[in-house]
């Protein structure tokens, strides 16, 4: 509620901001979190939803009080203090009891979802998924399919430093890649997340899945799209890795099963015949794993 | 605590200097020093550029110390005072505590936390499967990558006896010494409270002196250095910040020694004194900590 | 020393060392106060200008004025100047002023460290802002230093460990000297349970600082002897883990925050009562939320870490401990609202700032609960919504609360009085921006927008544009500050020893300005009933 007010009075003070830039439509209804296309995505919305609905019902409650003593106890319409209102126990207790219960009211449902997103069991197909500076290396492990992910390159050319290209002009700007990472929908898909160099995140919003990517360590995910939402998801890197941290988009390219599986097949015959595993463009990334052969410098 | 009061004891006023050169030229000092370690670790100077802020700090210290024993010995310091430095040295000790927590948690993360999952156990099993297949959560260990040791990438770890042992018992004594030399200085023996007071520093720097010695072995023979893996890092930053604790804590018991010797502190004001054998202890339990959970388990 | 000496024994306690000496080699707790208040009003300008390049350079997509490394270094600069440049001298400033007056002691406990502890800082900055200039430029790995990518830092990487260690060494010197001073230097017949609530929040605050302040310098030093002496603490290969860190940083990091926000609360706690003419409602509770706070403060710090991959039962642990502490948090603000309650309340700038505090300070609360919600952090973690959430609590939170406590004393400190309507439109100008500048910031993070990018995709470009024209607006808002203290000191009305009709505590029994040693005499026993009444 008072987040709604101060928006519609933000978008007024923001007219003119509208005037500058080229279609102000795209931007102003971003305002709230994805429901995305998996089961899990929509129960973290709608536990969002839920919590931030309870804390503006209290801060109406909270904030009415405070503007009602704010109207009506002022000095200047002669208000006189009633200096003997030191404490009371009753209400002190009742607020602090309140606030408990409502935290439970909270506690609850959410647990219930994060013991429901711990639950890695019964997976159907295991994808590792190194993050590195700057891009995402997907390493399909049953199948001997691997391949690199980076910045698209008009992107990557419309980003330089006064490069005057029109971000505008890039159709979705910073959030596209070279090579899309191919899933099956309708399919538990668990990811093992680690790091290269330094700590990355992998986040796609529509599938509610941010999980860190720790160089040395592995760290599952997983996801399950909705049958009916074969398509294209973006996200980005989650957490800070240097320079280019802004440019390590994500794009999964959701497939029903019969494509996918199409896809894999395919992909993997290519990839045999290739000598190099990697896309020419790709430079050969050190993996946790070959840097586990590698003699380690002694310092 | 209960209310203090301000009221007058041996000197009306709590004594407030008007001024004083010596923080300024602490901070210096210390901007000093820390610009020296920086051009020496960006190699842009060798080690010689500690040394300026070095003189200085020590300097400093010699300065602002010597003033404020000038002025207790001109007895201008009230009970209030009194009371006023011994809370602050408490405190102190109490952050000096927090500095070895740090280093502690580090120690028992490694133990309970990251080495089991390196090693397979818990939410990490992909850890060890994917990334360090050969790798068996053990303590100690220099990871699955060996880090550091010996060329086969093997070392020893530094055994609780005989060296370890032996300190603690010199530590442990030495707690008691310093004791029987504050009761000494509380019945007013003099002579006994130089003497158990010079045995204290001298059990303090025969306790460096084998800590170096086991350095030594450690570096030459054992392939253990700060460098081999985990746990050399652990073992070496705690043992390596307590040594210099001791050091530090030795050097001031002879400074408090040498004060004795000219006949300072009186039976019932000596608050010097007092700190000086609450950072020892400190220093002592510190030490049980190590040789509990470096050396022994 | 000699001068020390001899000075010693004179009692003429109002004479004041002259020239440059009287601040270099200050001993008085208002000198210092002083320049600890100057001193975070210059790094207030510091940051704040950095975090003017930073909303220039994201007022809209593509990059036109950074290289994106040196944006990174920007937004840790950023926060480092604020928390431990700007908010943190702030408090310790107004803590040397304000105890030794409210408490009826002359001084504070152990002068000479407080010069130490204030001195050590100007060179702290000097050594983190030169590493601006530096190989490799100014630290960018952000205000959290998380390794690895803090180890790729270049020359300035022992200047940042540094600096670090000495503004560690300042702040537990200063909050020695605090709990010496609280615990040692009241005078007779203020018990703990009559201190004023800015007293209070400020000893508990000094318990923070000495119980984290050497884990952040642990950390660090760790931190250099991965970088440049060869050991694994955070590295996988030898054993370490780079997440070690983050656990080791935050049990730091949360009580942090709490330090910055103590306290402001205190401060509230002395201005809603003045200016609603009324006791402070439920004075021992508010003792004791502000220390359940303080110690919930030690056990919730994982909360930062939802996504590093933690045990399921750890992740359950750290949320239910989090939104404990919206309990004593609220039990604050509902005494608060209950002071107003049936109170006289009249609007000067401090208590426009206070009630600012009051609704903006919750609103940022609940966005700091939101993400105590482990499933929905997960999609906030480094978001906007973070960022969105720490300013709520930060800017009107904690620089509000510096605010109202200046235009709170500032006339008791300078005895003449500020001129009133300049402030209030510094007060409609800053809270009206504020919330131009960081409500959107909810927004632009809900909608995906991560935190720490030079550059976003166009969907972005409208919140991000309001919320520069907001950073702008309040960023000019707050030149008025200074040009109004500096128009106070040289030209403002001379004011009586009880600048503000409402206000209790011993400070108003002093003179304004106050003699240059405050109570060389402990205050009379009628002198204190008059003035501990809280
Ligand atoms: C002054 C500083 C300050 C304060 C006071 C707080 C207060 C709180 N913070 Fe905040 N926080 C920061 C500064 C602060 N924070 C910073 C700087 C970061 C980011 C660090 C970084 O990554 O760079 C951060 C990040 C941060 C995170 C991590 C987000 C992420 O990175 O994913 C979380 C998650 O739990 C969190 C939670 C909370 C909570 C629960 C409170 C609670 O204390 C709030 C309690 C208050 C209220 C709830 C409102 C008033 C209460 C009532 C009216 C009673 C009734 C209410 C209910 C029953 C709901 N904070
Ligand atoms: C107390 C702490 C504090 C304070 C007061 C502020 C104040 C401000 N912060 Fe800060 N901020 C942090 C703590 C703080 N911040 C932290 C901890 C982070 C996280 C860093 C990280 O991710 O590692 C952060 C990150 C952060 C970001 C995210 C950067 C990123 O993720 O890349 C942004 C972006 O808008 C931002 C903006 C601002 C603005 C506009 C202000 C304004 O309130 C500043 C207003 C003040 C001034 C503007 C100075 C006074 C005026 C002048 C200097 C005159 C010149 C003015 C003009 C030319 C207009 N901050
Ligand atoms: Cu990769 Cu940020
Ligand atoms: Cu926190």
């Amino acid at each position: 509620m008072i987040r709604e007010k101060l928006a519609h009075i933000l978008l007024a003070l923001a007219a003119s901001a509208v005037t500058l830039t080229a279609h102000a439509e795209s931007g102003w209804n971003q305002l709230n979190m994805t429901q995305g296309v998996t089961h899990i995505s929509r129960e973290i919305y709608h536990l969002h939803m839920k919590i931030f609905w309870i804390c503006v019902a209290i801060g109406v409650v909270v904030f009415a009080v405070m503007i009602w003593s704010i109207v009506n106890y002022r000095r200047s319409k002669g208000a006189v203090p009633d200096v003997t209102l030191v404490h009371n126990t009753r209400v002190e207790f009742i607020w602090t009891i309140v606030p408990v219960f409502i935290l439970v009211a909270m506690a609850v449902p959410a647990a219930r979802t994060l013991i429901e997103i711990e639950d890695t069991s019964k997976t159907e197909l295991t994808i590792k998924v190194t993050g590195f500076q700057w891009g995402w290396q997907y390493d399909y492990l049953d199948d001997g399919v691997m391949y690199y992910s980076r910045l698209d390159h008009r992107s990557d050319a419309a980003r330089e430093l006064l490069s005057g290209i029109d971000p505008e002009s890039v159709e979705h700007y910073l959030l596209n890649v070279d090579h899309p990472f191919v899933v099956p929908v309708d399919t538990k898909v668990r990811l093992l997340v680690t790091g290269a160099d330094v700590i990355h995140s992998w986040w796609v919003p529509a599938f509610g899945v941010k999980k860190d990517a720790i160089p040395g360590f592995v760290n599952e995910a997983w996801f399950k799209i909705d049958k009916d939402k074969p398509g294209l998801y973006r996200g980005q890197c989650a957490e800070l890795c240097g320079r280019d941290h802004g440019f390590m988009p994500i794009v999964v390219d959701a497939r029903s099963k019969e494509d996918f599986a199409a896809w894999l097949k395919q992909t993997a015959a290519a990839q045999k015949q290739a000598a190099a595993p990697a896309t020419p463009a790709a430079a050969p990334v050190p993996t946790a794993a070959t840097e586990e052969k590698a003699p380690w410098p002694k310092s | 605590m209960a209310e203090s009061h301000a009221a007058p004891s041996d000197s009306s006023q709590y004594y407030i200097p008007h001024g004083s050169p010596w923080p300024i030229r602490a901070s210096v000092a210390l901007f000093a020093m820390m610009l020296g370690a920086v051009a020496y670790l960006n190699d842009w100077a060798g080690g010689w550029a500690f040394a300026p802020g070095a003189v200085l700090l020590a300097y400093m210290f010699f300065g602002w110390f010597s003033t404020v024993i000038g002025e207790n010995q001109h007895g201008i310091f009230n009970l209030q005072v009194d009371r006023s430095f011994r809370m602050g040295m408490m405190w102190f000790i109490f952050s000096e505590v927090m500095f070895f927590a740090a280093f502690f948690g580090a120690l028992f993360y490694a133990r309970v936390l990251s080495v089991p999952w390196l090693g397979g156990e818990g939410v990490k099993v992909f850890t060890n499967f994917i990334l360090w297949p050969h790798f068996e959560a053990n303590w100690p260990t220099n990871g699955p990558a060996h880090v550091g040791g010996l060329a086969n990438g093997e070392f020893t770890p530094m055994a609780p006896t005989p060296i370890p042992a032996i300190n603690t018992a010199i530590l442990l004594t030495s707690g008691l010494t310093v004791t029987i030399a504050h009761h000494a200085l509380r019945a007013g023996n003099r002579a006994r409270l130089a003497l158990f007071l010079a045995l204290t520093f001298l059990l303090g720097f025969t306790f460096v002196g084998l800590q170096a010695h086991e350095y030594g072995e450690a570096y030459r023979d054992l392939g253990l250095r700060l460098t081999t893996g985990i746990y050399g890092s652990t073992f070496f930053m705690l043992t390596g910040f307590h040594g210099l604790h001791v050091t530090i804590g030795a050097i001031m018991l002879t400074v408090i020694w040498l004060r004795v010797l000219r006949g300072h502190f009186t039976p019932n004001r000596h608050f010097a004194f007092e700190a000086v054998a609450w950072y020892w202890h400190f220093v002592d339990v510190v030490w049980l900590g190590l040789f509990i959970f470096v050396y022994w388990l | 020393m000699a001068e020390v000496l001899t000075t010693a024994s004179h009692d003429d306690h109002d004479h004041k060392p002259h020239g440059w000496r009287r601040w270099v080699y200050a001993t008085n707790h208002k000198d210092i106060g002083t320049m600890y208040l100057i001193f975070a009003c210059i790094m207030f300008f510091v940051g704040g200008g950095a975090a003017m390049l930073i909303r220039l350079e994201l007022f809209k997509p593509g990059l036109q004025f950074f290289d994106p490394q040196f944006f990174n270094s920007l937004t840790t600069m950023h926060a480092l100047i604020m928390i431990f440049g700007a908010v943190m001298p702030a408090w310790t400033g107004l803590a040397n002023w304000m105890i030794p007056m409210q408490l009826g002691a002359p001084d504070m406990a152990l002068p000479r460290l407080n010069n130490l502890s204030f001195w050590i800082l100007p060179f702290a900055f000097t050594l983190l802002l030169s590493s601006f200039f530096v190989p490799g430029g100014a630290p960018a790995g952000g205000w959290t230093m998380y390794p690895p990518l803090i180890l790729q830092t270049g020359a300035a990487f022992p200047m940042l460990i540094f600096s670090v260690h000495l503004m560690g060494a300042s702040s537990i010197l200063g909050a020695i000297n605090v709990i010496v001073t609280i615990m040692n230097m009241r005078a007779s017949g203020i018990t703990l349970l009559r201190m004023p609530l800015f007293v209070w929040t400020w000893l508990i605050t000094a318990y923070l600082l000495i119980a984290v302040m050497p884990v952040l310098a642990g950390a660090v030093t760790m931190l250099l002897t991965d970088h440049f002496f060869g050991t694994t603490f955070f590295t996988a290969a030898g054993g370490g883990d780079p997440v070690m860190f983050q656990h080791i940083f935050w049990f730091f990091g949360h009580p942090e925050v709490y330090i910055l926000i103590l306290p402001a609360f205190g401060i509230i706690s002395e201005v809603i009562p003045t200016f609603s003419r009324k006791p402070l409602f439920g004075y021992e509770a508010m003792v004791y939320a502000t220390a359940s706070i303080a110690f919930l403060s030690f056990i919730v710090w994982a909360h930062h870490m939802f996504t590093v991959g933690m045990p399921l039962a750890a992740q359950l642990f750290f949320m239910l401990s989090t939104m404990l502490i919206a309990v004593p948090t609220g039990v604050k603000v509902f005494n608060w609202t209950a002071t107003m309650w049936k109170g006289s309340l009249s609007f000067e700038p401090p208590m426009l700032f206070a009630l600012a505090f009051l609704f903006l300070f919750t609103i940022g609360g609940f966005s700091g609960l939101m993400l105590a919600i482990v499933p929905a952090d997960y999609q906030y973690q480094d978001t906007y919504f973070v960022v969105a959430h720490f300013h709520y609590v930060l800017v009107p939170g904690a620089i509000f609360g510096i605010m109202a406590g200046v235009y709170y004393w500032l006339p008791k400190w300078t005895g003449r009085m500020y001129d009133q309507t300049l402030a209030k439109w510094h007060f409609w100008l800053s809270t009206i921006f504020v919330n131009v500048l960081f409500f959107p910031q909810h927004f632009l993070g809900l909608a995906g927008m991560p935190r720490r990018i030079p550059d976003y995709a166009v969907q972005f470009t409208d919140w991000n544009m309001v919320s520069s024209i907001g950073g702008f607006g309040f960023g000019l808002a707050q030149l008025l500050f200074p040009y109004l203290i500096w128009k106070c000191v040289r030209s403002g009305v001379p004011v009586g020893p009880r600048a503000w009709e409402g206000a209790h505590g011993l400070e108003w029994e002093l003179p304004s300005p106050p003699p240059y040693h405050s109570w060389t005499t402990p205050p009379s026993d009628a002198v204190i009933a008059r003035g501990a009444e809280h």
